[in-house]
């Protein structure tokens, strides 16, 4: 075991052998994953895994080392190597790492949870699943029905060399199903909430029971079978109504993405990019049209990217990204921030014990407007409706995307009409934003959870939320490619 | 850092896990998969490293079966009471559940193959000379006035799959690779190296290859979205080729019916000029004796000159066939999907220089990037070209262009490929493996947008 007087004994050791700065998280993470397919059950699997990760400023240069072994000889042991580490760092380097201050914090932050979904018994939750499953089913186009729901539960320490002293747990939990209609020529697939595992949030069991799987399994099995005979989407450039869940992906990728600011400052450039969110756009850039307004907000109560303090112990905080269409803020760490003459605004983030934090995102929301989805259609004379995401790429300056949906529906003078198979939609990030002419409102606001945000080398997942309601965007490429 | 000495006390733990495991069962069958890493990565940007990491963790995860029902159940713990409490968890979650018809039981014991997947030159690489291949990357960047970053990693690892039907497999196998993209204020480079061997990595190459490209793709031009003929290095097709073992060399997605595979075993797929197969044991790509489910890795061969020949097993998907599997289990769990992580993509007998002469106007791609299927069905793709696209004219590259987004089938840009180099590229397959590819040049492919740079 590594109680704090333990790691405290490991930083001081860091220091001593020359570290500015260091810090240690100890992690502990269960996990609880359940998914059924075609009425049997094809997985249940439950994990556990702990360890500790110290990071170390020496001559200006980081280095990090980490192990799973909780003991005070090895977290000695840990702390020596991660000083040479950074020793070995500090050979190659332009300038010396500076952090911007942050106030050492003793404290402790828990999310809510009303029901621990570990306590609920294996055999109810398989049975949810298998309803679910059973009922998606009952269109005899569907070949594959998969439901599946999955927990995660965090608990975490951190101490700094500054003093800081902080202890959070979190629970998520999250559950979709998804079907597969398969004729002879092609296969369609409908979900809900969403694809890929469905919806996710800082949330006990009750959430699951929420999403009642099985009150809308007939819809998803029917509509996967309906795609088949559905027209493939036309090429054409048109205007397009977003649903809620694929507002999540378009956030994600144009908005989340490129605001990192170490990303902007070049060290994910040989990964996954750089941005076009150049530091000389900051506060003057026209992101999008006035109507849009995005934050990053770690503070909302059960969203997937919600926090009490980040990893560098920095509190979570409520930053605009952009405001009336203006690019105004990164999100920020110490070292980024303090680039800029700033205060991190508490964005470092690493995904378990043995990586090294690094600026994610939080969760990024499209702040509400005041159009109902209704009133976006019935002001639509001809346009479509795309929603439930299925595919998805981006440039590697975020700027050309390309996304697919699951499920099309045309618009004709305001009303929806025919549906259609395998949308495609694209643009240019500052292009698209800047043809939102539409909103929805708080009452269509949802926030989703999103497990899976891919980052960084060694590869590092982390849990973000997305805020959205529907919203349209005008003069759209739909219908990418020959099918 | 790994050493022998280390690596025979790790292989103790691992006797040990496995003897508390099969002792304390009390499931009708069980199997324990033991793993242990250490993991180094040194990464710079803008010329400097900028992170640096070592990790050293350990996985033990348990199967236990009672009748068709099965839990799984996973810890990081080595001692006797945290890995007992595991097994208890695997026993508990199998119990709680109704029995799936269609699992067979765990794979009996079968010999495996001896590899040689192992390097202790990779195994104790210290963080100093990966700071000094990257040192060699940024300084030659530097000397031209442009900015390298990338990353430069080792790792070592100890697996052991042991159950209680008497299947026992070890292996120890190491990995190194180093990648850079140099970028100039208008264009940039890449190139990329990947091996068992740390010592077969040399950072001067790497650096005047990504140089070099950086270099000549200075002032990209505007050029229109259309279909081209098109010139593709090793880079970009193994890209593809990854993202065709993702969408459709698996049994399970073939038995679904959502791979092009499905329903077109023994039919053109594809040009007569494709090969494609997978080989866990070829000394040419990252050898890797059996599975997750410790099952010898047999070698399969997915497209034959165009035609589809087969998919890739694990126990539960070729149970449902009456076949064996092919050891290419990614996990212990039903609801996973076999993989194809050793791959390999016949080489031809042209060259780049080739290609080029031969193109009458076309593109040529460096590498790809986030290429994500859109339709694995019809196996389409999309994604966008990355550091170092050209316009190639009359026989010759003649200016750098923008970067173009595509659109397309890969089985259908694969049915027009004219030219396919001999000189291929080992390069990692995610985290899984390796893909050993050629350069192709093709008739035809369908770039459907354009960037800003």
């Amino acid at each position: 075991m590594l109680d704090v007087p333990e790691l405290k004994d490991a930083l001081d050791l860091a220091v001593s052998r020359g570290a500015s700065y260091a810090d240690v998280r100890v992690v502990r993470r269960r996990q609880e994953s359940i998914s059924v397919k075609n009425g049997a059950v094809s997985g249940v699997s439950m994990g556990e895994d702990e360890g500790f990760g110290v990071r170390v400023l020496v001559d200006g240069a980081w280095g990090f080392a980490s192990s799973s072994r909780l003991d005070l000889d090895e977290a000695l042991r840990i702390a020596d190597e991660a000083v040479r580490i950074a020793r070995a760092s500090a050979t190659v380097k332009r300038r010396d790492v500076a952090l911007a201050p942050t106030k050492p914090v003793t404290g402790s932050h828990v999310t809510p949870c009303n029901t621990d979904p570990f306590e609920v018994p294996i055999d109810e939750k398989i049975q949810l699943l298998l309803d679910a499953d059973r009922l998606a089913r009952e269109d005899k186009r569907v070949r594959v029905s998969t439901a599946s729901m999955s927990f995660f539960e965090e608990e975490k320490t951190f101490v700094s060399s500054e003093g800081a002293v902080i202890s959070q747990k979190r629970v998520e939990s999250g559950a979709g199903l998804s079907a597969f209609a398969a004729g002879p020529n092609d296969v369609q697939r409908r979900s809900y909430p969403a694809a890929f595992g469905g919806d996710f949030a800082c949330a006990g069991y009750e959430f699951v029971e929420a999403l009642d799987l099985p009150g809308h399994a007939e819809k998803v099995g029917r509509e996967a079978g309906d795609l088949l005979d559905a027209p493939q989407c036309p090429s054409m450039t048109t205007t397009v109504i977003l649903g809620t869940n694929q507002m999540a992906l378009q956030i994600h990728e144009s908005c989340g993405h490129p605001s990192e600011l170490d990303r902007v400052f070049g060290t994910e450039a040989s990964y996954a990019g750089t941005s076009f969110l150049t530091p000389d756009k900051k506060g003057s850039f026209r992101y999008g049209s006035e109507l849009v307004n995005i934050t990053a907000d770690a503070t909302i109560p059960g969203g997937l990217g919600s926090f009490g303090y980040d990893d560098e112990g920095v509190p979570a905080q409520r930053t605009p990204l952009v405001d009336g269409g203006i690019f105004v803020n990164y999100l920020t760490s110490r070292e980024t921030a303090a680039r800029l003459g700033e205060r991190s605004n508490g964005a470092m983030r690493a995904d378990g014990p043995h990586r090294m934090p690094i600026i994610r995102m939080t969760n990024i929301n499209l702040e509400p407007g005041d159009w109902t989805l209704d009133e976006m259609i019935r002001d639509t004379k001809e346009g479509i409706l795309l929603d439930t995401n299925k595919s998805w790429s981006i440039d590697d300056r975020r700027l050309n995307f390309q996304f697919g949906t699951e499920v099309g529906y045309l618009i004709r003078d305001g009303a929806i009409g025919q549906m259609v198979k395998n949308p495609t939609y694209t643009g240019i990030t500052p292009e698209f934003w800047g043809s939102c002419d539409a909103v929805g409102t708080r009452g269509e606001w949802h926030l989703w959870g999103v497990p899976n945000c891919g980052k960084g080398e060694p590869p590092q997942l982390a849990h973000v939320g997305h805020g959205s309601a529907p919203a349209r965007f005008r003069n759209v490429r739909v219908g990418v490619g020959r099918w | 850092m790994v050493g022998a000495k280390d690596t025979v006390f790790r292989s103790r733990d691992h006797a040990c896990v496995a003897d508390i495991v099969l002792n304390t069962s009390e499931a009708d069958e069980v199997e324990v998969a033991v793993e242990t890493s250490e993991a180094y990565l040194t990464r710079f940007a803008n010329c400097e490293i900028h992170q640096n990491t070592g990790e050293r963790t350990t996985s033990v995860v348990v199967r236990s079966v009672f009748g068709q029902k099965v839990g799984v159940a996973s810890t990081t713990r080595l001692d006797r009471e945290s890995v007992e409490a595991t097994v208890r968890r695997a026993e508990r979650v199998a119990k709680a559940q109704p029995e799936n018809p269609e699992f067979p039981g765990l794979p009996g014991p079968a010999e495996c193959a001896q590899v040689n997947a192992y390097s202790e030159e990779t195994a104790s690489c210290p963080p100093e000379r990966r700071a000094s291949g990257v040192g060699e990357i940024c300084r030659l960047a530097a000397k031209e006035g442009l900015v390298a970053s990338g990353s430069f990693s080792t790792a070592a690892h100890e697996m052991m799959v042991v159950n209680s039907r008497g299947l026992l497999a070890e292996t120890r196998f190491t990995r190194a690779n180093l990648l850079t993209v140099v970028m100039s204020a208008t264009g940039s480079g890449y190139a990329e190296r990947f091996s068992v061997n740390v010592g077969a990595i040399d950072p001067h190459e790497v650096a005047e290859e990504a140089v070099r490209g950086c270099l000549a793709d200075a002032d990209p031009v505007d050029i229109e979205p259309g279909e081209y003929e098109a010139i593709f290095e090793a880079y970009a097709v193994a890209d593809m080729v990854q993202m065709l073992s993702y969408m459709g060399f698996g049994a399970l997605s073939f038995q679904e019916g959502r791979s092009f595979m499905s329903g077109n075993i023994g039919r053109r797929i594809t040009g007569p000029n494709i090969t494609i197969w997978d080989d866990g044991l070829d000394p040419r790509g990252v050898p890797l004796p059996f599975d997750a489910e410790g099952v010898p890795k047999q070698r399969v061969m997915l497209i034959e000159e165009g035609v589809a020949r087969g998919v890739v097993y694990d126990s539960f998907t070729a149970a449902r066939e009456g076949k064996r599997s092919t050891g290419h289990a990614i996990s212990p769990l039903p609801s996973a999907e076999p993989f194809a992580v050793n791959l390999f993509m016949a080489g031809g007998d042209s060259s780049l220089d080739e290609m080029i002469a031969a193109t009458r106007r076309g593109i040529y791609v460096k590498r790809l990037h986030y290429t994500n299927p859109v339709h694995p069905a019809k196996s389409i793709l999309t994604g966008m070209t990355r550091d170092g696209t050209f316009l190639v004219e009359s026989g010759r590259i003649v200016r750098p262009v923008k970067n173009l987004r595509f659109t397309e089938s890969i089985l259908g840009a694969f049915s027009g490929v004219e030219l396919i180099s001999k000189e291929t590229r080992l390069l990692p397959l995610y985290s899984l493996g390796g893909i050993v590819a050629p350069a192709v040049k093709v008739r035809s492919f369908t770039f459907t947008g354009v960037t800003q740079y």
